[in-house]
């Protein structure tokens, strides 16, 4: 059983949507005993940083969320998930949740696509891009090299370097996976991703099984 | 680098498809939600449904289809047609879709965009734009005008202008479509595409005559398109979307294939 983190700026259905299909047992919950009693969790987000921020700590979320990386439930943050993991991000001027080191950046629009200079990047970052792995990582085991995923974001993370497990290229390199082992954050949608975004989900659920077994 | 999207269009009335989409093998599909699996595991990128109901009982079993599709296909979907309130917008979202394009609707009560893009944020809302060459005048100085109601009704608003304010007001995309290639299978208008593709800083999607993927990858390469709308192209068979995707990448340039 999979936990999805209920707060009002998740995208919840979208993610459950991707689980029934891949028969993953799932629950949304924001019940702190029903987390804890997950093989997993997942933390989605869309919107804006300050507006989430503002969500998990008026529902007393973020302590909750802190204490299960604690006991090392494994937790895979998505898109806004993903960004308030670290310290802080540029948006909206948020100190987030500082479970991993670092911060989220604005892109920047005079960042440009070709190398002549020519065509400005266009923000938000919306579409199919690329993802290089710079480490081992299980959520991409028997995914091809060459997939793509569904990005929409404004905001890219920058965690500390040891932190950054993949990196994708618009206008520049941005880290778009990142974290440690069990405790993954990716900036695009797994769950619009295609094939190769359901084979993430049921790699984390796959990890998730196994650390709960052989508990 | 981000790769340029192919997105196949389907019309629905009262749930069904107005155009049957043949599979291999020439059966006709006249089921939306089969037809977007189809082009889900062919690699669309998105998939948009243009809903031409009229009556509001077809309006309710529209959305069982877009609940239907949401939790079979797992890219993203936009819906278009009748859409003219926030609520009618919210309806669509909240049944799983992750765009909403407002074409006529927009032209009639612009602030309709701005409530969208507050609500659901810019990513979410697309203007639909239907354009129609005109002689060039102080009122329409780009040549392109604004239609609506399906090409039939012109509302004195250049294209260029109207783009440009829907931008201001926060939409994230543009679906541009010109109103004199549709059908022709002619190719895009590639010299519209340019000039709204210049003119404002969000993605542009090309609509309105393909007919085969060189006409794809010339809105990709000449006209700067973002993303290339199809329909009958791929409805009747004719192209597969991998095939038209090979043809285009051939070209250098950056697709998403299916792996």
């Amino acid at each position: 059983m999979l936990a999805i983190l209920k707060y009002r700026a998740g995208n919840q259905t979208s993610v459950r949507r991707a689980l029934d299909s891949l028969g993953i047992a799932n629950s949304i919950t924001a019940d702190p005993d029903e987390l804890a009693a997950a093989q997993g969790v997942i933390f989605p987000g869309v919107g804006a940083a300050g507006t989430a921020m503002e969500e998990l700590v008026g529902e007393g979320l973020d302590s909750v969320l802190k204490s299960l990386i604690w006991q090392e439930k494994p937790l895979l943050g998505i898109c806004v998930g993903c960004q308030i993991l670290l310290d802080y991000s540029e948006e909206n001027d948020t100190k987030a949740l500082s479970v991993i080191p670092g911060e989220c950046r604005l892109f920047n629009p005079a960042w440009t696509e070709d190398e002549a200079g020519k065509v400005p990047i266009k923000v938000p970052h919306m579409g199919w891009n690329s993802v290089e792995l710079l480490q081992d990582c299980e959520l991409f085991q028997g995914i091809d090299p060459r997939s793509e995923f569904y990005f929409v974001h404004s905001y890219y993370p920058a965690p500390a370097e040891q932190y950054v497990i993949g990196q994708t290229t618009y206008g520049r390199s941005f880290c778009s996976v990142h974290g440690r082992r069990g405790l993954w954050a990716v900036q695009f949608h797994p769950e619009k991703s295609g094939r190769p975004g359901l084979q993430l989900l049921a790699n984390f659920a796959a990890f998730c099984r196994e650390v709960s077994n052989a508990q | 680098m981000l790769s340029k999207r192919i997105i196949p269009c389907l019309d629905v009335r009262d749930g069904k498809l107005t155009k049957g989409v043949k599979f291999k093998g020439n059966v006709d599909i006249g089921d939306p939600v089969e037809s977007a699996r189809h082009y889900y595991e062919q690699g669309a990128d998105e998939i948009v449904f243009y809903d031409i109901t009229a009556s509001s009982e077809g309006r309710g079993i529209f959305l069982d289809v877009v609940e239907k599709v949401a939790s079979q296909i797992f890219i993203p979907f936009s819906v278009g047609g009748g859409i003219n309130t926030l609520e009618d917008m919210r309806a669509v979202l909240l049944a799983g879709a992750e765009k909403v394009s407002v074409n006529s609707g927009a032209v009639k009560n612009p602030d309709v965009i701005s409530q969208g893009a507050a609500a659901f944020g810019a990513q979410c809302v697309v203007l639909g734009m239907d354009v129609k060459r005109v002689p060039k005048s102080e009122a329409i100085p780009s040549g392109f005008e604004v239609v609506i109601h399906g090409g039939r009704k012109p509302t004195g608003l250049d294209a260029v202008d109207w783009a440009r304010t829907g931008e201001a007001l926060g939409a994230g995309e543009i679906c541009l479509n010109s109103i004199d290639a549709d059908g022709t299978k002619e190719g895009y208008d590639l010299e519209l595409t340019r000039t709204i593709v210049k003119s404002v800083r969000i993605p542009v999607i090309a609509s309105g005559g393909a007919g085969n993927p060189q006409h794809m990858a010339e809105a990709f390469t000449k006209a700067g398109a973002s993303a290339a709308l199809i329909a009958s192209i791929v409805h009747y068979g004719e192209y597969s979307i991998s095939g038209i995707k090979e043809h285009i990448a051939a070209q250098g340039v950056k697709m998403r294939m299916v792996w």
